[in-house]
C-alpha cells in the first residue's frame, strides 16, 4: 500500500501566504468595473460566523500570514470585529478591503480595539461627480473622504485603491493631489482587470494605450517631484497592452487562497468560473483543499502546459498567465494567456483594443440582484 | 547630535513577528511580508523607542561577545531599513 499518494507538485507545495476572506457579495456600490462574479449567487448559503473563525484558525496554523477581509462589502457582515479579532489573535496581518460606505468613527474605533492592522478604502475618482456616476451612488465621495481622514486620525496604516478606466483616467494628476491631501501610505493606481462585470464592461472600461502613457508619465513626473515623501505610489498597467502575460497570483495553488461568501475555495477569486470543481470548507479541511485537492493542483508544475508554453524559457516565469483569461478569451482555460504576443490566440486582445475605441454594447453597472436594476434606472 | 546617539523607531506600519512557518522573523506591513535574516532580526529586537544606536549595539556586543565590533553592521543596516521605511529616527 502506498504511504504517500501525494503527486510530485503536492509534495512541493508551500503554505498559502494569503488568504481572501470574500465575506459577502452583498454592495452598497455598482462599480461596473467590479471583479465579483456576475452570479452572485444566494446570501443565504453565506458562511456563519463559526465556519469563518474555523477557516482562519486552519489557514493560520498552515502558515498563512496576511488576512484579507474583502467582499463585496465586508462591513456589511455584522460579525467582521469578532473575525478581525479572531485573525489578529492567531497572529495574522489583518487588511480590510472597503468602499468606506457604511463606516464610522465608531465602527473603525471598534475595528482597531479588535486588532485590525489596516485600512485600504477604494475610490472611484478623484472629485464627486465622476466618483460617485463610477460608483453607482450619490455621496459615496463625501463618505469615502471623511472615512479616509477618520482612518488616519486613528492611526491606521492606510492604503488607497484607485480603479483606473476610462472613465477615470483623465484625472491622474487630481488622483495624486487627493491622495496626498489624504495622507494614504500607499496608494494603488489599478487598471482595471478584465474579469466578472469589467468583462461584461470591457469596450468601457479599457483605455487606450495613448491615455495610458500619459498617466504614466503624469505618475512618474509627480514621483520625481516628492522626493521620498508623502504617498507610494503603485501603478498597474493592464496586461493587455503588455508582451508577456502577468504572473497570475503568484502561480496558481502557491500563494494565494480566496474562500468566497458561500464557502468555496479557490485559488484567485475569479476561478471560481473555470470548468473545474473546487472544494468547500464547509466539507474539507484548509489543510487538505490546499495540500490534496485536485483543483488546487491541476495547474500546479508545468506538466499541464500547451505550446508554446512548453517549450518557452520564460515559463517559470509568468506560469503561462492567467487561467480564467485564457478560459474567457478562447473557451479553453489550458490554453497560454492570450497576452503573450507568442499566443496564437494573440489577436483577439488586439480585437479588444480596437473594439474598445467604439463600445457597441451598453454600460452594464453592477447590481446585487435583476430587481434593483429598474431601481436604479428611475 | 551624533548618529551614535540617535534613536531609531519601527515605523508604525510595520509589525515584527516570528513565523514558524517561514522558520525566520518577518516585518508585516499591509498586504505584504519582508524575510528577515537573523541579524537583521537580531538588530530589530532592540529597536524598542528607547534604546539609541549606540546602546543597540552594546546589547548585541553582550549578547553575541564572539562578533566583534557590530558598529558598521548596524549602522549598515539601520541605512538600508530608512531607506525602506521600516525604521525612522525619534529624537
Amino acid at each position: 500500500m502506498a504511504v504517500n499518494q501525494l503527486s510530485e507538485t503536492q509534495q512541493k507545495v508551500g503554505p498559502p501566504l494569503w488568504l481572501l476572506a470574500e465575506l459577502t457579495y452583498d454592495c452598497p456600490l455598482h462599480c461596473p468595473y467590479c471583479s465579483n462574479p456576475t452570479e452572485l449567487g444566494d446570501k443565504k448559503h453565506e458562511l456563519s460566523t463559526k465556519q469563518w473563525l474555523k477557516v482562519l484558525t486552519e489557514a493560520r496554523a498552515m502558515g498563512a500570514v496576511q488576512l484579507g477581509f474583502s467582499g463585496g462589502e465586508p462591513l456589511l457582515r455584522k460579525d467582521l470585529e469578532i473575525m478581525v479579532k479572531h485573525g489578529r489573535e492567531l497572529g495574522f496581518y489583518t487588511n480590510l478591503i472597503t468602499s468606506g460606505i457604511g463606516l464610522t468613527e465608531k465602527r473603525i474605533a471598534k475595528l482597531k480595539k479588535a486588532g485590525l492592522d489596516h485600512i485600504q478604502i477604494s475610490f472611484q475618482g478623484a472629485d464627486p461627480e465622476v466618483n460617485d456616476a463610477i460608483a453607482g451612488r450619490g455621496n459615496a465621495y463625501q463618505q469615502k473622504f471623511k472615512m479616509a481622514q477618520a482612518v488616519k486620525a486613528q492611526g491606521y496604516p492606510m492604503v488607497l485603491n484607485f480603479v483606473i478606466s476610462k472613465q477615470n483616467i483623465n484625472q491622474m494628476a487630481d488622483i495624486l493631489r487627493l491622495s496626498c491631501e489624504l495622507e494614504a501610505d500607499y496608494v494603488e493606481l489599478a487598471t482595471a482587470q478584465y474579469y466578472g462585470w469589467a468583462y461584461h464592461n470591457r469596450d468601457h472600461l479599457l483605455p487606450s494605450q495613448e491615455e495610458l502613457v500619459e498617466a504614466e508619465r503624469i505618475v512618474n513626473e509627480f514621483r520625481q517631484q516628492q522626493q521620498g515623501k508623502g504617498p507610494q505610489f503603485i501603478f498597474v498597467t493592464p496586461d493587455y497592452y503588455e508582451e508577456r502575460p502577468k504572473t497570475c497570483m503568484n502561480g496558481w495553488g502557491s500563494t494565494f487562497l480566496t474562500v468566497t461568501p458561500d464557502g468555496s475555495a479557490l485559488p484567485c477569486h475569479s476561478a471560481k468560473m473555470l470548468p473545474l470543481k473546487f472544494p468547500n470548507v464547509k466539507d474539507k479541511s484548509i489543510d487538505d483543499i490546499w495540500r490534496k485537492d485536485f483543483s488546487f493542483d491541476y495547474f500546479r508544475g508545468d506538466s499541464w502546459m500547451p505550446q508554446p508554453c512548453q517549450s518557452c524559457d520564460e515559463k517559470e516565469k509568468d506560469f503561462g498567465g492567467c487561467r480564467c483569461q485564457a478560459f474567457m478569451l478562447t473557451g479553453d482555460m489550458h490554453k497560454t494567456d492570450p497576452v503573450c504576443s507568442k499566443s496564437p490566440d494573440h489577436h483577439l486582445i488586439e480585437q479588444a483594443i480596437t473594439n474598445a475605441k467604439t463600445p457597441s454594447a451598453p454600460l452594464i453597472m453592477r447590481v446585487n440582484d435583476p430587481q434593483e436594476i429598474a431601481r436604479i434606472k428611475l | 547630535m551624533s548618529e551614535q546617539t540617535m534613536i531609531p523607531i519601527l515605523n508604525s506600519m510595520f509589525r515584527f513577528q516570528y513565523e514558524p512557518a517561514q522558520n525566520c522573523h518577518v516585518l508585516l506591513f499591509p498586504e505584504g511580508m519582508v524575510k528577515l535574516n537573523d541579524s537583521a532580526s537580531e538588530i530589530i529586537k532592540l529597536i524598542d523607542g528607547n534604546s539609541s544606536v549606540e546602546q543597540i549595539v552594546k546589547l548585541l556586543a553582550a549578547k553575541f561577545p564572539e562578533a566583534g565590533d557590530l558598529t558598521d553592521d548596524v549602522a549598515g543596516f539601520l541605512i538600508t531599513a530608512v531607506e525602506k521605511k521600516w525604521v525612522h529616527y525619534g529624537s
